[in-house]
């Protein structure tokens, strides 16, 4: 139960990644950096199963963060968009020096 | 002095039954004799702190400092009059009270004066301690009595100097060090004060600092004094290795566990004269002692001819047992000396500047000083130093008098004639008898003539010079007696180019001019009063020595001079044990000169001779015709420029020492500095600077690259963890 349990999430994982590195609209890999992060959820609360609740309540924590992270993340995507109107990442190079 | 004046206190004490009783010595406040100079110094230098901040408050009102008024003149000015000379008269009387009971009493061993211990590391212990026998009170007697003469004098020559309270401070700080020298209880001690006269040496010799040369004048005394130092401080390293002390009186007990001429009391001896060849102005470090003329004439008096410059004839007298132990090493100080008085008494015979002329002839004497200690005469050379103190003194002091008329006649015109060239003065007999009178006792005793001070002592280096040239066993005999004729040569210079200047300065025709000759004038009370003692003196401090072998010749007046040999008497409790070594290796001296002739003889001759030069060279030199600065055309030929111009010692070492070392310092500034050591500096910089460009180029601004570095460093980081 558990193996399969890993293996989806490391299947999410991996698509979550592959998301990231490929696409180019920010909103993609945003939701592609979502899907990472709760394809760690998953293995998490599988683990739980066999260490006991510690792995859920982080998920816990995860979440929140996740939420945090969201809210603000999608600020910055349209204030960017609002200034280029593009959510294209190669048309800008902010985060250098 | 001392001879003069110590048996009237004994007297006065009881004298006769102290005498007799050889009463235990107890020192009387020696503290108290250093420590007094030093308050001087303090109040005089607070006194000069307000007055240069009140006169640049002055000026800056925009008032003018009018020194001419003396009854206006402020507290801070007048105030040192007092202080300067006070201090010095008062550590004169004290130096003066010790000396009548060290007198009294039969003094074996030095007394220690034990204050507390300044330096403690390890076994190593410096105390800061005085040490008081006949040596050290002989120096203190010299420093504080004609000290306190020149201090009197200096109140009429710079009353009207705007540094007044400065001059005093300096002044004072130069005896409290000086007395630190002669008294302290070991070389560590005394080198304290071998630095701190050399400081107030150049702080006076660049007292006019707002004048170049003069402040250049001081910083060559400086920087030539420490090529000295540094064999001072060698030496002491060297006896610290051998002994583990460098106090004098454990040192000199284990001296003779030495190797008789061995290689490291040679050493040790070497270094010690190299800093007595620099702070006593012998060759190959003459060079500065002519340019501190740039400073006061009373310091001129003081320090360099009767104090400061005879330290390292103290500290060669001092060490008698290691020099005594150490042929080679006495042979070297004596040559150098007899050279250095041969070699400075013939550049004298052209200069025409008054206290050049007499700035050489202290060399030349210091140099027959060394001669006396060189050839283990050490009281012969302690005699020569004291005599000569006086009789230079009052050349100097008397020259500055003459220097204070010519200087007020020409500022009287406004003039800016050399206010100290011969060549200007001339018939200043009639506008200052007494200075004429004092100055040619001075010249007469400095010349060697009978019995006048400097006769006895000159006489005394000049026959154990030829006594040790005539001595079987003596090493090195030959040589000596070269020293000897040499030194007998140099005599007759100095005869001539003293004689030659009293006649150019004070006899023929004034050559000031007419109107400034009208202000010419014989100088204050406080001034001649220094000049007529040190001229009693300089006729009878001589007596206080006259050989016993001789003294019921004429030379004693058949008897009639008093105290045979007092001072080498006087000195015996610490010559002893160099004249017990000396005597162990050697074997007796002889009693006839290498020519024969005994000591009576060559007395006769010297003196005789010298007085021919004295008397020819008055007729010589007054034959000639001078001609003031402004009309003298003549430029000196041959010989006579090359003595002109010294030699061109300071050329050949301004060619060979000074322009080499200023090419290297430039090379090292320039290549070393500037392009190897900054180069290696910034080419660091710009390593780091190129490799962070480099670096900087991964960082692209776009999130892909940033995501694709950071997955394929966790795949890295992954995989090694795994691997």
């Amino acid at each position: 139960m558990i193996t399969e349990a890993l293996m989806l999430s490391a299947i999410l994982f991996v698509i979550g990644t592959f998301g990231v590195l490929v696409r180019r609209n920010a909103i993609i890999m945003f939701l592609c950096i979502e899907l990472q992060l709760n394809a760690v959820n998953l293995s998490f609360v599988a683990f739980s199963r066999m260490f006991g609740i510690e792995g859920q309540i982080f998920v816990f924590f995860v979440m929140t963060v996740a939420a945090a992270e969201a809210a603000v993340g999608l600020a910055i995507i349209i204030s960017i968009f609002r200034h280029y109107e593009t959510v294209n990442v190669d048309s800008f190079n902010l985060l250098k020096w | 002095m001392s001879a003069v004046i110590a048996p009237v206190i004994a007297l006065a004490q009881g004298g006769g039954q102290a005498a007799a009783e050889a009463a235990h010595f107890e020192p009387f406040l020696p503290g108290l004799v250093v420590l007094l100079p030093l308050l001087g110094f303090v109040l005089n230098g607070i006194l000069a702190l307000r007055h240069g901040r009140d006169s640049a408050a002055a000026v800056r009102r925009g008032e003018e400092l009018d020194l001419g008024d003396r009854a206006s003149r402020p507290a801070t000015h007048t105030l040192p009059t007092w202080i300067g000379p006070g201090v010095l008269g008062a550590a004169f009387v004290i130096t003066l009270v010790n000396f009548a009971r060290m007198f009294g009493a039969d003094l074996e061993a030095p007394v220690i004066v034990h204050y507390w211990t300044w330096i403690a590391t390890g076994t190593f212990t410096v105390e800061a301690a005085l040490q008081l026998d006949q040596l050290s009170m002989i120096m203190m007697m010299v420093v504080t009595g004609v000290g306190f003469l020149i201090h009197v004098f200096s109140v009429g020559y710079m009353r009207d100097d705007a540094g007044y309270p400065r001059y005093f401070a300096y002044l004072n700080l130069f005896v409290f060090f000086m007395l630190v020298l002669v008294m302290g209880s070991s070389y560590a001690l005394m080198f304290v004060g071998w630095e701190g006269v050399g400081l107030c040496s150049y702080l006076l010799i660049g007292y006019w600092f707002s004048d170049r040369e003069k402040s250049d004048a001081g910083k060559k005394a400086f920087i030539v004094n420490r090529i000295g130092d540094v064999g001072f401080l060698i030496a002491m390293f060297l006896l610290f290795r051998a002994f583990g002390t460098v106090d004098f009186v454990p040192v000199f007990a284990e001296a003779e566990t030495l190797v008789y001429a061995g290689g490291l009391v040679t050493a040790i001896t070497l270094f010690f004269f190299l800093g007595a060849v620099g702070k006593s102005a012998q060759i190959p470090l003459h060079i500065w002692l002519p340019d501190a003329m740039a400073g006061p004439t009373p310091v001129s008096a003081l320090i360099h001819a009767a104090t400061m410059v005879t330290a390292g004839v103290y500290l060669v007298a001092r060490s008698s047992v290691l020099f005594a132990l150490a042929p080679l090493s006495s042979a070297v100080v004596a040559g150098i000396g007899v050279l250095t008085a041969l070699f400075a008494a013939t550049i004298a015979l052209k200069q025409n500047d008054i206290k050049k002329v007499l700035a050489y002839s202290t060399v030349s004497q210091l140099g027959y000083m060394f001669v006396g200690v060189g050839v283990g005469a050490y009281a012969a050379g302690v005699f020569h130093l004291m005599t000569h103190a006086f009789f230079k003194a009052l050349l100097f002091l008397g020259s500055g008098a003459v220097i204070h008329a010519m200087h007020d006649a020409y500022h009287s015109t406004h003039s800016h004639e050399d206010a100290q060239d011969m060549r200007n003065m001339g018939g200043l007999k009639t506008y200052m008898p007494i200075t004429w009178a004092t100055m040619w006792i001075a010249t007469l005793a400095i010349s060697g003539i009978w019995p006048f001070a400097g006769f006895f002592s000159k006489d005394e280096i000049i026959w154990q010079t030829a006594a040790f040239g005539g001595a079987e066993n003596a090493p090195y005999a030959a040589l000596y007696s070269v020293y000897w004729i040499v030194a007998l040569a140099a005599a007759m210079l100095t005869a001539f180019y003293m004689t030659r200047m009293m006649v150019m300065t004070f006899h023929g025709e004034n050559r000031t001019g007419a109107e400034e000759s009208k202000h010419l004038h014989e100088a204050p009370a406080v001034m001649w009063v220094p000049l007529a003692v040190l001229a009693v003196l300089s006729v009878f401090g001589g007596w206080i020595n006259v050989p016993e072998a001789i003294q019921t010749s004429w030379v004693g007046l058949f008897g009639a001079l008093p105290t045979g040999e007092w001072l080498h008497h006087w000195l015996e409790p610490l010559t002893a044990q160099a004249h017990h070594i000396q005597e162990a290796n050697l074997g007796e001296l002889a009693h006839s000169a290498p020519f024969g002739g005994g000591e009576v003889l060559w007395a006769t001759i010297s003196t005789a001779a010298a007085a021919v030069v004295v008397f020819l060279s008055i007729r010589f030199v007054g034959g000639q015709k001078t001609v003031p600065v402004a009309q003298d055309e003549t430029a000196p030929s041959g010989f006579g420029a090359v003595l002109l111009n010294k030699y061109y010692v300071d050329e050949f070492y301004d060619r060979f020492v000074v322009q080499p070392i200023v090419r290297a310092s430039r090379f090292c500034w320039k290549t070393i500095d500037s392009l190897v050591i900054d180069g290696a500096v910034n080419a660091v910089g710009l390593v780091a600077k190129a490799f962070g460009w480099g670096v900087s180029m991964f960082q692209t601004g776009s999130v892909n690259t940033y995501a694709f570095i950071l997955t394929v460093g966790v795949l890295v980081i992954l995989g090694v963890a795994v691997l």
